[in-house]
């Protein structure tokens, strides 16, 4: 039994880590928002589906005028994520000043259910355009870097299968990396960031403090929705084809996983992120081993937010959350 | 304030013109009565026929398709009708794929008095409740896609079908894998709903009984986009075939994603995955596919040719593989309307009548199908077609096709 998840090992890792690192992102969205306003943003699923969009419309665009051919697919990959960023950047810069600043001093509530008012909207907004613009709303971009690498696994040890590897993994991953090492620098060490973390502790005393707490809100959704956005495009090139109901379940299991990592806390999402990725793959291939076929693969998901149950029933406030000190 | 007044002038204006509305409304109805009454008949002359299907959400390629056929046959006898003293109306209804909407949507049809049958619905799991409205208004329902069992066998009187039965497509898939593809150890996956776990779990009993081993029976989530934990267990059981049950957003994926594992297998599927969207998910990846299919090549005969034109120069769209199953639904459902209009004596038949006429039919020639139901509904002259993806291009090759007797 221990051979046969050993011998799937090295692919489960691999997979684990590319859907890992999407949640991951995707997490760091819902927690900066939570640790600046304690608003669970649940439209950021959809800002993530929003950039994939953005993100495929501007390759098929590419594709359309044969640009594609003809620049360097890095190239390409590159102006789309800064593109996309930007675009998803100003969209949730815009839902906050229209959907949540006036409503910032109302109950909690107002303001949750309001966020899944705009989720419902962006929704059938990407939906009524892609219909219009496609004729159907499941899209299909070109595809990038779909070639595929072996990893000779079993040369280490004869107990492991050999695993193989989309290259698109690879830039998942270091997109994810870069935009996480690049995130975690700004807020702990430049201005803005501090500013960030003062808002996050105390509103009222930052402004005091001479903060411009409407500017740090809003550049908070700015980072937020821009790296959704952009997580959006990797997901849209990893996969492949997507459709506007793409935020819903991703956007649920990202949040979970900034949960897990104590929500408010940026490196706790990261490694929540990946650390939910890798138990949801892990469990789709093993669960019918280890349980003698009793459980199938579709139980990954109880699987996964099992342990999510275990680690908060013993550790509330999340894996690397600290007990109401550090929000940011 | 101003926004209060202006909010309950608003109000009252809706109100006003509700009510006018429904005020109109009802002289409509009255002057139609009278006209009818006048022309000797009973009742109005306008007749009404409803059809079901997803026009938004997942499966909307192949619900519109079915909604489209449906109207152009419709629109071909508008005329025909015309001379009888009736004027022919298609209500398209959305269901959405979801059986509470279907049900909330059979409950307006059986309300309406002028409805006098249904054609669909794409979802066997949406047919089944929605046709227990059906019958208790007896409103005749022709279904073109419904595969399940169980929408004919409960023996309702207004329900039939011109596909073919799951009971009968998944052995079909299940003799062609054994026999002509030479599977022997198969690896299933379904989507856990009630059309993908039965077609599935009828293709397992199939295999089994003609000695083919049954590697795994693994489940996966409709509406996820990432199937790589599965195929993992796929890629350590190495199988000779993978079967999917389910429908072709989830199958384009899986075979994409299976494909740049190094998965090379054929895979095989039902009817579900039948849509020029799983060209478009999989790519050059759809290559070795099959798929059993309930729904002929409409293209396959002159008749089916014709109606592919039509079809593009009416809605600008290629045709679909419902399309013409859709077309053929309605024709049937007007056939038995024609002739309970007849045997009425050209006047307005009741409900009953029509879907008593509507079972009767037998030996209908449609673009794509013969028509004629047995006692439960079913269609005589269905068949299983097999087809097989050579190049990323929809529709598929015609490779076999099983026919009951």
């Amino acid at each position: 039994m221990i051979n046969e998840v050993l011998h799937t090992l090295p692919q489960v890792l691999i997979d684990g880590l590319t859907l890992g690192a999407v949640y991951a992102i995707v997490a760091l969205g819902y927690t900066m928002v939570y640790g600046i306003l304690e608003l669970i943003n649940f439209a950021h699923g959809e800002i993530f589906m929003t950039g994939a969009f953005v993100g495929t419309a501007i390759l098929l665009t590419f594709a359309g005028f044969g640009w594609l051919a003809s620049m360097p697919a890095l190239v390409a990959l590159v102006l789309v994520l800064v593109v996309t960023s930007v675009v998803t950047g100003l969209l949730g810069m815009g839902i906050e000043r229209v959907a949540y600043r006036p409503l910032r001093n109302a109950p909690k509530l107002i303001t949750l259910i309001t966020a899944i008012g705009v989720s419902f909207l962006l929704q059938d907004i990407v939906r009524f355009i892609a219909e219009l613009k496609n004729g159907n709303y499941i899209l299909t971009g070109p595809s990038l870097f779909s070639g595929q690498i072996g990893i000779k696994v079993s040369s280490i040890s004869s107990i492991f299968n050999d695993a193989s590897v989309k290259s698109s993994f690879f830039i998942v991953l270091i997109v994810a990396v870069i935009m996480m090492v690049t995130l975690d620098f700004f807020v702990n060490k430049t201005k803005w960031g501090m500013a960030m973390r003062a808002v996050a502790q105390d509103r009222e005393t930052a402004a005091l403090m001479s903060v411009n707490v409407n500017k740090v809100i809003a550049l908070t959704f700015f980072i937020g929705s821009a790296l959704g956005g952009a997580t959006g495009v990797l997901f849209a090139i990893q996969y492949g084809t997507i459709d506007p109901y793409i935020g819903f379940i991703l956007g649920l299991k990202a949040f979970t996983a900034a949960v897990l990592g104590g929500i408010g806390n940026i490196r706790g999402a990261m490694f929540g992120g990946i650390l939910i990725g890798i138990m949801e793959m892990f469990a789709a291939a093993n669960l019918p081993v280890i349980s003698h076929g009793v459980l199938g693969a579709e139980y990954k998901d109880v699987f996964a937010f099992a342990i999510l149950i275990i680690v908060l029933i013993f550790k509330p406030e999340g894996l690397f959350g600290k007990v109401s000190v550090e929000k940011v | 304030m101003v926004l209060k007044k202006t909010l309950s002038i608003l109000a009252t204006t809706t109100l006003a013109v509700g009510i006018l509305a429904g005020c109109s409304g009802g002289q409509k109805n009255d002057t139609a009565n009278n006209g009818g009454n006048g022309g000797g008949g009973g009742g109005s002359n306008v007749i009404k026929i409803a059809t079901q299907s997803p026009l938004s959400g997942g499966s909307a390629t192949l619900g519109e398709s079915i909604k489209l056929g449906a109207q152009l046959a419709l629109e071909e006898q508008q005329a025909n009708f015309e001379k009888l003293g009736f004027k022919l109306e298609l209500v398209p209804y959305d269901d959405q794929g979801d059986p509470k909407k279907g049900v909330a949507n059979a409950q307006l049809i059986g309300a309406d008095k002028q409805v006098f049958g249904v054609v669909g619905h794409l979802n066997s799991g949406v047919a089944i409740p929605s046709s227990e409205i059906y019958e208790k208004y007896s409103i005749p329902m022709v279904s073109p896609a419904n595969t399940a069992t169980d929408v004919t066998d409960r023996g309702l009187k207004t329900v039939n079908r011109i596909c073919a039965r799951d009971d009968f497509q998944g052995p079909a898939g299940a003799k062609f894998a054994v026999e002509t593809l030479g599977a022997k150890k198969i690896f299933i996956i379904q989507d856990k709903t009630a059309y993908g776990t039965g077609l599935a779990e009828a293709f397992k009993k199939g295999a089994e009984e003609l000695g083919a081993q049954i590697l795994g029976f693994e489940g996966i989530t409709v509406g996820e986009k990432d199937f790589n934990g599965v195929l993992n267990q796929v890629l350590a059981k190495k199988p000779d075939l993978i079967y999917f049950g389910g429908l072709y957003t989830e199958g384009g994926l899986l075979i994409k994603q299976a494909r740049d594992k190094g998965i090379n297998v054929p895979i095989m599927g039902g009817d579900g995955l039948d849509s020029s969207t799983l060209v478009q998910i999989a790519g050059d990846a759809v290559k070795n596919t099959y798929m059993t299919s309930a729904a002929g090549l409409a293209t396959a005969t002159d008749a089916g040719k014709q109606f592919a034109e039509k079809y593009k120069q009416k809605f600008g769209k290629e045709i679909e593989s419902y399309s013409a199953y859709g077309y053929d639904a309605m024709g049937v459902l007007l056939k038995g309307l024609e002739n309970a209009i007849k045997a009425n004596g050209n006047k307005l038949p009741t409900r009953q009548q029509v879907a008593e006429e509507v079972r009767k039919v037998q030996d209908y020639q449609g673009v794509v199908t013969k028509v004629s139901f047995d006692e439960k509904g079913d269609n005589k002259y269905a068949k299983i077609y097999i087809y097989k993806f050579d190049e990323a291009k929809y529709p598929a090759k015609l490779e076999n096709e099983v026919s009951k007797q």
